[in-house]
């Protein structure tokens, strides 16, 4: 017998123990991938949405909510069913409906939940509750959609849909995952980070079949979700439903601006479409419906749509003619019609008379001395020179930029600048006669339905304006809102100034826009009219009452509908006399407006 | 001293106390991997398997009790009888078992079932040492290495039959009670070096490489060598032989059946087919891995509560005990084999008969073999096989036919007094 034997047989087994401990030590200890393997199998990482903050009017009613809506779901496995018929007729489904719903469960998993029935209603789900207890494996989720309980405001307040791959790539910090609803337009989408709230997470464990096993250490490392702030709009939710139900069937915009605030009072733009049908399972469908609509409901006109300013623009003249002292209330000018058209009125007329009958000769001069101040001996430069120099007093006023509203995607209209000339002409081949247009708020020259309802709105302060926004307070508090909007804007023209052109304006009313007047309400208001080579020009007018302590300031604009004197006006007004009465003297004025046919 | 001749004082308390360890550790663990906290039961609940396997922890108990009262000699003189009513079990359990997924196993009435071939162990044990007990017997003749070899192979053919690879496997680790007893060592060098080869072969893709390997060994070994023909001979054929045999032994791993196929595959590639085939080895790995150093805690363990590593409380026990104590724990319980098969090896060397001597070095064939290959299938290191860890797993058969095999042992040990006059 070899004596060596026993002592092999020990070292071989020491030896397989050896080896059985190093492997274990080198993937236990050596690697953590098989940690982290582990935690994939058996932690979800289950995310606990937040609920989206609500939207309320500036009175306190509710203009966005979360809607609950509930899906019957199905564990396959623990499901049964003894009298089929009796279920079907609970539970309101067709058999055919029961059986395939069941089958692409079953075939989906066997003890994951499955919808049977989608979106219940609540009253619905009142009904069946007392029923699930009868049948196991059935359970009621609730979801929450966005929810309108008006019909209104759809471009002021936006949407809400699935994150892009684009807003994805952009979320450096990582808070969005694939399949996150954001807000995409509107106030939605403007304030996004207030309104989503924080997500919670919460970590669940799950078996080798998926079938949840209740919180990883007893959510030792969940956090709980945090709502969303609230927030109040500027919007008057009455003012704006009465202008949409008048601008129905138009296309156009209304804005109606708190002079004192800069608060969006209403904000229409039309056409317009029902913001409950961007919700939910619908979005897709009805998006795309509504992108290929010719009249381009999803089109923002107040804040996208920019037109020549016309004839209001003879206001931003006077006083920038005023303020560069080269005109005054005693400055006259003759109506000559060689230099352009006009319509008959007393003639000559000095600054207030030009204002009030809206004098285009007038202007043609005035603007010409505003330019051509003989700073230089060639009148090229001296115009150049002269531009950009009323550019700076006219930009002051809100124009050729955004104002910076709170929505995405504002326009700024446009102001030309002598750059722009030299673009189009050549440097030095362009003078006083090339750019007289704008003497007139025609030519090179466009602006936003928003920029001309902040006009009315600088009109009414003499001088001065807050950006235009439409949130006032974020969780009731005003101080929450940027800062931006509660920094007064001043225009740089005397106060002083203003009060001719008030006046000018009240009067205005009585001349080119009669349908404009209230009783014992007193309106400053200019027409306006666009004009619009491909077809009928568009109607527009401002306007601020009362005139003595404006509480409105209003822009609208009517497309295809004319001379500003009839259909804008008289929207202007019944808008005007809605929000400072709260009714409607005028029914036959309501009733023209309604009836749309401004020909 | 009369006290000293008692047999109760010769019994080796040290087995006792490592045994008596890992059956409870083993019973701990099967619970905490049946354990669910959202249905949480208690370790006595007799409708789980860790309350069952207190009633099979109990009648081991009853076992022991049988074997440590019943007269020495019984074994002595039953081994053969034993070996017989084993051998028959095992010719008709395939036709009056019940058959589960394509095996026959087990026999009995009802619940109460036993797995012949477990048991079956111990009889072939006993019966090998009953034929070795002769000092005449020389196991480097071959007409007593054919007869050692049929005592094996017998229960070996009978349990491939059923079949159960896995099982059958475990009866070569007769082997290493018969080195111990003389067996040539020839054979075992031989045997390794196919081992060998044979892992270089189905683990190395391309058979040029061994072919390389095979023609350097053996140009090394001539040049060393004495240059004699015969002998340049002997290593050429040596090397012709490798060589035929790694492309045979391809050849022959494709006729295989595909699960057994898959599992020698899997071994060298475990992500070959991580949900399918490897899925057990991955998932064993990835609960043991995760375990970390000190492991996740009892009852912590999430992929030993979740059921992602399928027989978990039977053959792959080990990942709960991995998952839960960690490496620590690893060591804890390798060291407790370790420590018990060393002890094993003293005791067997401690005998002064041969038939106690062949019968120890039996019983620690077979534990190693088990420790040995069990916790190498769960971290893949080796095939998976179905083959429990002793005193661990969960299961009446395994537990009881382990039992009986040791405590025959020690009740042998505890008689090795009495048993001296038969020593020659």
């Amino acid at each position: 017998m070899n004596d060596q034997r026993p002592l092999i047989i020990i070292i071989a087994i020491v030896l397989v123990s050896v080896v059985l401990l190093t492997k274990l030590f080198l993937i236990q200890v050596a690697d953590d991938s098989f940690l982290r393997r582990a935690e994939r199998n058996a932690i979800q990482r289950v995310v606990d949405h937040p609920y989206r903050g609500l939207v309320y009017d500036r009175t306190g009613k509710i203009m966005v909510y979360n809607n609950p809506i509930f899906d019957l779901m199905v564990i396959p496995r623990e499901f049964s069913v003894k009298d089929t018929a009796r279920f079907c007729d609970l539970f309101q489904i067709s058999k055919e409906q029961l059986i395939e719903a069941y089958t692409s469960a079953r075939k989906y998993s066997a003890v994951k939940p499955s919808p049977l029935k989608k979106q219940i209603s609540t009253t619905e789900f009142a009904r069946i509750q007392d029923y699930l207890i009868d049948y196991p494996g059935l359970f009621v989720m609730t979801r929450a959609v966005r929810s309108y309980p008006q019909p209104s405001s759809a471009n002021a307040l936006g949407y809400i849909g699935e994150i892009s791959a684009r807003q994805l790539e952009r979320d450096t910090l990582r808070y969005y995952r694939q399949g996150d609803y954001v807000g995409l337009s509107g106030i939605e989408g403007f304030y996004e980070p207030e309104l989503r709230g924080i997500k919670g997470v919460k970590y669940r464990m799950v078996n080798v079949r998926g079938v949840d096993k209740g919180a990883f250490k007893n959510g030792e490392y969940d956090t709980a979700s945090v709502a969303g702030h609230n927030l109040t709009s500027t919007i008057d939710l009455e003012l704006q439903q009465y202008g949409e139900m008048l601008m129905a069937g138009k296309r156009g915009s209304v804005v109606a601006i708190e002079p004192k605030s800069g608060e969006v009072l209403a904000m229409i733009s039309a056409p317009s479409y029902d913001p409950n049908i961007l919700t939910g399972a619908k979005f897709g469908a009805n998006y795309m419906e509504l992108n290929q609509d010719e009249s381009k409901p999803l089109f923002n006109r107040p804040i996208m749509a920019m037109y020549p300013p016309g004839s209001i623009f003879k206001i931003v003249q006077s006083l920038v003619g005023l303020q560069m002292g080269v005109l005054s209330p005693n400055t006259t000018y003759s109506c000559n019609r060689s230099l352009v058209a006009c319509h008959n009125h007393p003639n000559p007329v000095n600054l207030f008379g030009a204002v009030k009958y809206s004098c285009n000769p007038y202007y043609h001069q005035a603007y010409r001395a505003m330019i051509n101040r003989e700073v230089s001996r060639s009148t090229f430069k001296d115009t150049e020179i002269g531009l950009n120099a009323w550019r700076e007093y006219v930009v002051k006023f809100g124009l050729g930029g955004p104002l910076g509203i709170d929505l995405y995607n504002e326009k700024g209209g446009s102001i030309p600048s002598s750059n722009l000339y030299d673009r189009i002409y050549g440097p030095g081949r362009w003078k006083y006669s090339t750019i007289y247009s704008l003497s007139i708020g025609q030519g090179e020259m466009l602006v936003t339905p928003l920029q001309m309802a902040n006009l009315a709105a600088i009109f009414a302060n003499k001088g001065y304006y807050y950006p235009p926004h439409l949130v006032k307070a974020i969780d009731g508090d005003p101080n929450k809102i940027p800062q931006r909007f509660r920094t007064r804007m001043d225009v740089g023209v005397d106060a002083q100034h203003f009060d001719l052109i008030q006046d000018a304006m009240a009067e205005a009313i009585y001349g080119t826009a009669a349908r404009a007047a209230i009783n014992d309400i007193t309106i400053a208001g200019k027409t306006g009219t666009a004009q619009n080579p491909q077809g009928e020009d568009h109607s527009v007018f401002i306007a601020f009452a009362p005139k003595d302590d404006p509480k409105i300031a209003i822009a609208v604009y009517v497309e295809n509908a004319g001379w500003g004197g009839r259909a804008a006006a008289s929207t202007a007004s019944l808008m005007i006399e809605k929000y400072l009465r709260g009714e409607i003297t005028r029914p036959a004025l309501e009733e023209y407006v309604l009836a749309g046919k401004f020909m | 001293m009369r006290q000293d001749d008692l047999y109760i004082n010769k019994i080796d308390w040290l087995t006792i106390t490592i045994y008596a360890l890992l059956v409870i550790m083993g019973w701990f663990n099967i619970y905490a991997a049946v354990y669910d906290e959202q249905a949480a039961k208690s370790i006595f609940d007799f409708s789980i398997n860790s309350g069952k396997q207190l009633v099979w922890i109990g009648t081991a108990l009853l076992l022991i009790t049988i074997i440590m009262v019943a007269d020495y000699r019984l074994f002595e003189n039953l081994s053969w009888i034993l070996y017989i009513v084993l051998l028959v079990l095992l010719i008709i359990t395939p036709f009056i078992g019940k058959e589960v997924k394509g095996q026959v196993l087990s026999i009995g009435f009802g619940s109460f079932r036993i797995q012949p071939s477990e048991f079956a162990k111990f009889t072939t044990a006993l019966a090998l040492a009953k034929f070795m007990e002769r000092p005449s017997l020389d196991l480097t003749k071959f007409k007593y290495q054919i007869q050692v070899l049929t005592i094996i192979f017998i229960p070996i053919i009978l349990i491939m039959l059923q079949p159960d690879t896995g099982t059958a496997m475990v009866y070569t680790a007769f082997f290493i009670m018969l080195y111990r007893e003389g067996m040539p060592q020839r054979y075992y060098v031989l045997g390794l070096t196919i081992i060998t080869i044979s892992l270089l072969a189905l683990g190395i893709e391309n058979n040029f490489y061994i072919v390389i390997g095979v023609v350097v060994v053996v140009l090394i070994l001539i040049l060393l060598g004495k240059k004699k023909f015969s002998r340049i001979l002997a290593f050429s054929i040596l090397g012709a032989v490798t060589i035929v045999y790694t492309y045979s032994l391809d050849y022959v791993v494709s006729k295989l059946p595909e699960h057994q196929q898959n599992r020698i595959m899997v071994l060298f590639n475990p992500d070959l087919d991580p949900l399918g085939v490897g899925w057990n080895v991955t998932q064993s790995k990835i609960a043991i891995g995760s375990g970390g150093f000190a492991g996740k805690g009892y009852l912590e363990g999430t992929q030993t509560k979740f059921d992602f590593v399928p027989e978990q409380h039977t053959d792959f026990i080990f990942c709960t005990l991995g998952e839960e104590f960690g490496w620590l724990g690893s060591l804890v319980v390798i060291f407790l084999f370790c420590a018990l098969l060393i002890r094993l090896v003293f005791l067997a060397e401690r005998q002064k008969n041969r038939f106690s001597r062949i019968y120890g070095y039996s019983v620690i064939s077979i534990l190693l073999f088990h420790f040995m290959i069990n916790i190498a299938m769960t971290i893949g290191l080796f095939p998976v096989v179905g083959i429990p860890l002793p005193f661990f797993s969960y299961g009446g058969s395994s537990l009881w036919s382990f039992t009986i095999l040791l405590f025959i042992f020690i009740k042998l040990d505890s008689h090795r007094i009495q048993l001296l006059g038969r020593m020659k």
